[in-house]
């Protein structure tokens, strides 16, 4: 003998089934409408100059974004640096060292930190390094993304290290190895993976970023003198391209939209065929 | 005090000449003695005056219900309870007469080695696992690692499996396997003790079997002391067993006399089944 399903609860279900269904589509849907809109603007414009080519004065068309792509690479390399390392050892210092109220203590500050606006984070770089050097450098803008990676550094080396079992960490203790060697020559390693492709995520979250360079990176519109010069990114490249008159210069902004949202697309891809591939054996 | 030493005369090793005659097969000499070791975790007493005796070159077993202090105990002779917080530990616990709670951690684990229940090998190559104690002990030169790797996992009966992968990463190995991996690291920095919690719990009968061959043989070059739950497992492999019970040793003794004819009515109790 079965039960009966009432027809109200058949209805209900069916409806729960669909919206839900509806929004999941939508969510996807989002995504791809944006890719393929990028694809349809961006790639019809892309071509071979968009990457060797600096852009060209005011009411010529033609040019490319050159100094943008290789100024975006530097920026982040340079965010890398000062980010990574900072969040990577406070991760450390988090997960296997603090206790308890003072982790507590650091990780609501860090959550904090996070939230900070990142308008707000590119005033930071300029009060801390554009005002005392008297002008937009490379440098600033590095340390402005540099110091939006730190929260996500953190919390993502805590997280991955906290997933190392404590067995290995004992293992390694009972050795008489110390605890900075159980850390950095086990769990970290254990780690590595994860870690590797948590801070790959964490660039390509920060590549996107334009309020940050505005005060800090400035933008340029042919090569930088250097690193203590101001440098074309190409977020600020699609913000100022974008708000022009120009519709040659509008055509510009939509193919570097594309070519950031695939740069971006293929590091997460990356990060996450790292991830998927699971703790492997550390190198010899 | 000392309630487990049978009443023979314990000998002061610091007082002992360091001459390197053979001890006598009869009476060997305590590689390891507590003496009324009390541990607390935050205010809860899991150890009450233990007191006793590990003979060199022998397998001694502790058995006892879950919970009863057998595993607390093994970990206070490597210290590493005190990587927990909020621990405390007083009494004497003297390594070759010295007492251990006042030597230098790493040293004290380097010498007294450790094998846990659940195996658990580094995110590593088989050789790096197995060459991890030297490296961190500051030994570099390779032939000398070279040398030590494959003599550890040939101690451990596992050279002949893995000597053709030794640069494949220990997680490929079976369950087996891989404990005998962590008996080999554990080994490789030849220590004069080993302590194994368990070591066989999450292994089949052949695994386990061959567990017990090897500490068999490793006796010949090092102490050996086992936690198990494992009755006949006691029985078949050690020298003498201890019986633990809420946090105290009821007794401890030579093998044979606990499971034929043991002092206390508790290890009675226990070993015949009647509870536990």
């Amino acid at each position: 003998m079965t039960l009966e399903i009432s027809p109200r609860r058949r209805v209900i279900n069916f409806v729960m089934l669909s919206l839900s269904g509806v929004c999941t589509v939508l969510v996807i849907a989002v995504l791809f409408f944006i890719l393929g809109y990028l694809f349809v603007h961006g790639a019809r414009s892309l071509n071979w100059n968009f990457f060797t080519k600096l852009p060209k004065p005011a009411g010529e068309t033609g040019g490319g974004m050159a100094n943008a792509i290789v100024g975006s690479g530097k920026v982040l390399l340079l965010a890398t640096v000062v980010g990574v390392p900072v969040g990577f050892l406070a991760g450390v210092y988090l997960a296997e060292y603090s206790g308890k109220t003072f982790a507590f203590v650091i990780r609501y500050v860090v959550d904090l930190l996070n939230g900070v606006p990142s308008i707000v984070i590119g005033i930071v770089g300029y009060a801390l390094v554009v005002r005392p050097m008297h002008h937009y450098s490379t440098l600033a803008g590095g340390i402005a993304l540099g110091i939006m990676m730190i929260p996500i550094a953190v919390r993502t080396t805590e997280e991955f290290l906290r997933a190392v079992p404590n067995s290995m960490r004992e293992g390694a203790m009972a050795l008489g190895a110390t605890k900075a060697q159980t850390v950095f020559t086990v769990v970290v390693p254990a780690a590595a993976s994860g870690l590797m492709s948590g801070m790959m995520l964490n660039l390509a979250r920060v590549a996107g970023e334009t309020a940050p360079l505005l005060f800090t990176a400035l933008g340029n519109m042919f090569w930088s003198k250097g690193w203590l010069a101001p440098i074309a990114t190409l977020p600020v490249m699609i913000y100022n391209y974008a708000i022009a008159p120009d519709e040659d210069l509008h055509q510009q902004a939509w193919a570097a939209g594309f070519v950031l949202l695939l740069l971006i697309l293929v590091v997460n891809v990356t990060a996450r065929m790292i991830i998927a591939r699971g703790p492997a054996s550390s190198r010899r | 005090m000392l309630v487990a030493t049978q009443g023979q005369p314990v000998l002061n090793p610091a007082a002992s000449l360091p001459a390197q005659a053979p001890a006598p097969k009869t009476q060997p000499a305590s590689k390891l003695i507590a003496r009324n070791i009390n541990f607390h975790y935050g205010s809860f007493q899991a150890l009450h005056d233990i007191s006793l005796e590990i003979p060199t070159h022998r397998i001694t077993a502790f058995i006892g219900p879950s919970g009863c202090g057998k595993s607390t105990f093994l970990r206070t002779m490597n210290r590493m309870n005190e990587t927990l917080r909020n621990t405390h530990v007083d009494g004497e616990l003297l390594l070759d007469g010295e007492n251990l709670l006042t030597l230098d951690v790493t040293d004290v684990r380097r010498r007294v080695g450790m094998v846990f229940q659940k195996s658990n090998p580094f995110a590593k190559t088989i050789f790096d696992n197995v060459a991890y104690g030297l490296r961190v002990n500051g030994i570099r030169k390779k032939s000398i690692i070279d040398e030590a790797v494959e003599r550890s996992l040939t101690h451990a009966a596992l050279w002949s499996e893995v000597k053709d992968k030794l640069q494949k990463p220990a997680s490929a190995l079976s369950g087996g396997q891989q404990q005998r991996l962590c008996i080999a690291r554990a080994l490789a920095v030849e220590p004069e003790v080993l302590l194994l919690d368990e070591p066989c719990s999450a292994l089949d009968p052949i695994a386990t079997l061959k567990i017990e061959e090897l500490l068999f043989q490793l006796k010949e070059m090092t102490t050996i002391v086992i936690v198990t739950h494992n009755m006949q497992q006691a029985a078949r492999l050690a020298d003498r067993t201890g019986f633990f019970l809420l946090g105290r040793l009821i007794e401890l003794d030579d093998t044979r006399r606990i499971f034929q004819n043991p002092g206390k009515k508790e290890t009675e109790d226990y070993v015949t089944g009647r509870f536990g």
